[in-house]
């Protein structure tokens, strides 16, 4: 075939402001290694006349230097070690005019090493080539990369059967290509949009149908791409705008973000996932020029668009807030298509796997989705995918680019999309160390939607003046905030139970602090002496923090002397439903014996005045709601004891895969 | 949507999200039409102010022209502009061809402005059409040690989750206009009436296609004058962009090592 063919699809000649509206097509080429992919490209690009002068030389050039025959792979595997060892390592990108309009063509590496950079190439086109060798037929790449372009959310395919002059343009060898092919695709739910023998070298259908292979009546490949649909933004869907950040540059509090899908108006209630606040979208803003008063009502922004919005009322919103429209039905899951996000913890996961160690059940890692970032626990592999067969196997592990199914966990809701009806906020990355480590799309088929539960309790709290209740801190800790109120004399072991009970009910995902009287008497009590009316104050002050802290969600553990029986019921009241008195219950015999703080030999001394169980009272509690007796159990029995009752009373149907 | 809408939508989320996830970031501007479409769109994600430097790393051998528009909108914009001078020739590796050798000024001087303001991002006008070896680059690119480039293992990029977390001593290099080309940038400068250097137009015959310093770029034949004749001649052309530009040209792989140690 003449290199020099010009075609009549190919018009160079264009008016300016066609340019600007031009539509752009991206195209990923993908497929097996060495089945002519850059070779195909190189083709592509001479072919239509989009060289720019000089670049045919320039590789007729390289391969000479190198003493290979002429390479049209060289066009793209522009690095060196590429062209050294003709195989390429990263993507790269060209573009190319049809008579209907530009092209991106994206080239993804298909060695089996480099399927990270196939996954970065494939996954922003419109539209695929997958790349088959006639002589070769379907490879393990082959399968793969058809998997990944269904994963990654590419439904356009056109299978292309290269290097047809090495099997002298047999009919039956590309019908055969094209029936083993195509069932492949079948199984996992894609259909081609069309089959094409060619040869790359040669030029055979790839922008001029063949008389080589008259047996072949379809369209050539340029052919093919000008049926390709542009994929349009997703305005139809209901309204998801992830929250990127928020701006206040000036009087303005602007809050932007990249409209994922759906459409925005001046006025729009609007709710915030997972917070549940809502709040009416005030104005639109845009830069250079702000839109006219009298145009604000006609303005629609929508998907696609990185906008910047200002609300009615001035509630807390920061990055990860996923911002839909407002909507009563919080229990359909008829279509899928929820007007508010689904909320939960828990979701299963299709999911390639590319980090250098493997991803294990019971690891933690990072998760991308949207803005949000939050980190997500593997609690269970389902099954392992092998891309070749489709067969499924059971393991706790997926090595580097291995496909499998999940489930992951977080420990707060979240706002989550099914894959299905959103594509683009229904996937999200995972990484590991630095790098972007994998990448997934969520299914939400067996899982409760949490919204019902949250807001429902939410309204029967609605006295409280924050914007985020209560309920909703406690569904998003996963247990009740509270207090547990040690009492006991010096020594009794208060302090080094507290510590030890702090981290064991840290360490099941619970949030927990401990106010000790001692380190409270530094900062917040520094001002008052043990004398009785400043014990009163001492545990006045340390009642009403506790409290604060209990409506904040946490678990409270004071850890304080308090030997009037007065005294902490002042502190019960204080903090109302969720106080627990505990008595660290030691005789004073043991106290003193113990002394670790040297507070009971200064006692008897008279170093120190009103020393409890010394030179004053302690008032052991009449009906403690558990006692802990330090004189029979060590710190560790103690501390176990008290965890039991502190998950009875606190826990909300808490997941037991967190008690690693 | 439209093309331009698209990609200036897919710019500003570039430009957003380095800001939000990077701390101590700043914009390179050559003062080339690319890098002005780059302020430009900074000034559109953040509303008129942009949050961050404007740095010229300059080889004290641009036109007169460009320092020019330099002064006149580094004011004109209200931007944070910091000017940093790069190292004299003589301290350049002597191996490199002689234009290559030029270039790798701006190399150094840049590593020696990010060490200075400690940036750990730089937003850099590139675009993949310009150049085979930046074809190959990520929009957000890190950078290790010195600066350098390590493009045999760059990291995945894909549904708009870029690389934003790095370790101590790196930085990353951010192109929020990697994926459009010449023509974009034109269509984009006559929809937004952004300025551009007087030599982008015709004169005697002759106009810059892409601009550098004065001893290493060339203008080539053209009689566009105006950006609607620049764009209906850009349709037209087959001459490659850079064909002007003498480094890219001196050998195969000077490109790819100037790339590597940390050139733009």
């Amino acid at each position: 075939m003449d290199m020099n063919i010009q075609n009549e699809q190919i018009v160079k000649e264009q008016t300016s402001k066609d340019m600007a509206t031009r539509e752009l097509l991206k195209v990923a080429i993908v497929g097996h290694v060495d089945h002519g992919k850059s070779t195909f490209v190189g083709r592509l690009l001479h072919d239509t006349d989009s060289l720019p002068d000089g670049k045919y030389d320039g590789i007729v050039a390289m391969c000479e230097k190198r003493g290979v025959p002429f390479e049209f792979a060289f066009l793209m595997d522009s690095f060196q070690a590429e062209r050294d060892q003709g195989i390429t390592i990263d993507t790269s990108q060209i573009w190319f005019s049809s008579k209907s309009r530009d092209y991106v063509i994206i080239d993804a590496p298909g060695h089996k090493e480099f399927l990270k950079n196939m996954i970065t190439g494939a996954a922003q086109s419109d539209a695929a080539i997958l790349m088959i060798d006639a002589h070769e037929g379907v490879q393990e790449q082959s399968r793969r990369h058809g998997y990944l372009l269904n994963l990654l959310g590419v439904d356009q395919i056109a299978v292309v059967v290269n290097k047809m002059d090495l099997v002298g343009f047999s009919q039956a060898k590309f019908d055969q290509i094209e029936s083993e092919y195509r069932q492949y695709l079948g199984s996992i739910g894609v259909e081609a949009t069309q089959f094409i023998p060619i040869s790359a070298r040669e030029g055979d259908n790839v922008v001029v149908l063949s008389n080589n292979m008259p047996w072949y009546n379809g369209p050539s490949v340029t052919q093919t791409l000008d049926s390709f649909a542009k994929q349009s933004a997703a305005i139809d869907l209901p309204l998801r705008l992830p929250v990127q950040d928020v701006y206040k540059f000036d009087e303005r509090r602007i809050i932007a973000g990249n409209i994922i899908s759906g459409q925005l108006r001046i006025g729009d209630r609007l709710s915030f996932s997972p917070s549940g606040k809502t709040a009416i979208v005030k104005n639109i803003e845009k830069w250079p020029i702000a839109y006219a008063e009298k145009e604000k009502q006609n303005i629609v922004i929508g998907a696609g668009q990185s906008v910047g919005i200002t609300l009615s009322e001035q509630i807390f919103v920061e990055r990860g807030d996923v911002i839909s429209h407002v909507s009563d039905n919080v229990k359909g899951f008829e279509t899928g298509e929820l007007i508010e996000p689904h909320l939960g913890k828990t979701f299963t996961a299709k999911l390639f796997w590319l980090g250098e160690n493997p991803f294990k059940i019971g690891k933690s890692y990072k998760m991308k989705l949207g803005t949000t970032e939050i980190m997500v626990r593997v609690k269970c592999i389902n099954h392992i995918l092998d891309a070749e067969n489709l067969s499924q196997a059971q393991g706790d592990q997926l090595l580097r680019n291995q496909l499998g199914e999940v489930v992951l966990t977080t420990r707060e809701n979240i706002a989550l999309d099914d894959y299905r009806y959103f594509n683009k906020s229904g996937r999200f990355v995972l990484l590991e160390d630095f790098d972007i480590a994998g990448g997934g799309v969520i299914s939400l088929e067996t899982y409760e939607n949490e919204r019902a539960k949250l807001f429902a309790k939410s309204s029967n709290i609605t006295r409280v003046d924050h914007a985020v209740s209560l309920a909703e801190r406690e569904n998003s800790n996963g247990h009740k905030g509270g207090v547990l109120w040690m009492t006991g004399l010096s020594g009794s072991g208060k302090s080094s139970l507290a510590i030890s009970l702090e981290r064991k009910l840290f360490r099941q995902g619970m949030q927990v602090y401990v106010l000790d009287g001692d380190n409270l008497r530094h900062g917040l009590n520094g001002n008052l002496d043990f004398s009785d009316i400043d014990r009163k104050e001492n545990i006045r002050r340390a009642s009403e923090v506790a409290a604060l802290m209990a409506r904040a969600g946490f678990i409270v553990i004071v850890s304080l002397i308090s030997p009037f029986v007065k005294d902490r019921k002042q502190a019960s009241i204080v903090q109302g439903e969720g106080f627990y008195e505990i008595y660290i219950n030691a005789d004073l015999v043991t106290c003193e014996t113990r002394d670790v703080k040297g507070l009971y030999a200064k006692a008897r001394n008279g170093e120190i005045k009103d020393f409890t169980g010394i030179s004053s009272p302690y008032e052991a509690p009449e009906k403690a709601d558990l006692t802990i007796d330090t004189y029979a159990l060590s710190v560790e029995q103690g501390a176990q004891k008290l965890m039991q009752f502190a998950v009875a009373k606190f826990h909300m149907a808490y997941e037991q895969d967190y008690s690693i | 949507m439209s093309r331009l809408d698209d990609l200036e939508a897919q710019s500003i989320y570039i430009f957003r999200e380095a800001f939000n996830k990077i701390e101590n970031i700043a914009l390179l501007w050559s003062l080339g039409k690319d890098s002005n479409v780059m302020v430009w769109l900074a000034k559109k994600a953040f509303f008129g102010n942009i949050p961050f430097p404007v740095m010229h790393v300059d080889t004290g051998k641009k036109f007169k022209q460009m320092y020019e528009f330099r002064d006149r909108y580094a004011e004109e914009w209200k931007l944070n502009f910091i000017r940093e001078i790069c190292p004299p020739i003589e301290e350049m590796d002597e191996t490199l061809p002689p234009a290559a050798r030029s270039a790798a000024r701006k190399t150094v001087g840049l590593r020696n402005a990010t060490q200075k303001h400690g940036f750990n991002g730089l937003f850099a006008g590139i675009r993949r059409d310009e150049e085979a070896i930046r074809a190959k680059e990520r929009v957000f690119s890190p950078r290790g040690n010195e600066g350098k480039w390590d493009f045999r293992h760059q990291p995945p990029e894909f549904w708009d989750q870029y690389k934003t977390e790095f370790p101590e001593g790196t930085h990353i290099r951010i192109h929020p206009l990697l994926q459009w080309t010449e023509l974009d940038i034109w269509n984009y400068t006559r929809r937004e009436n952004i300025p551009i250097i007087s030599l982008y137009r015709s004169k005697n015959g002759m106009r810059y296609r892409s601009l550098g310093d004065e001893d290493i770029t060339h203008p080539v034949k053209s009689e566009a004058y105006s950006i609607d004749e620049i764009i209906s001649e850009l349709g037209q052309t087959k001459v490659s962009e850079r064909s002007g530009r003498a480094l890219d040209h001196e050998t195969e792989d000077a490109f790819e090592r100037l790339r590597a140690e940390g050139y733009l």
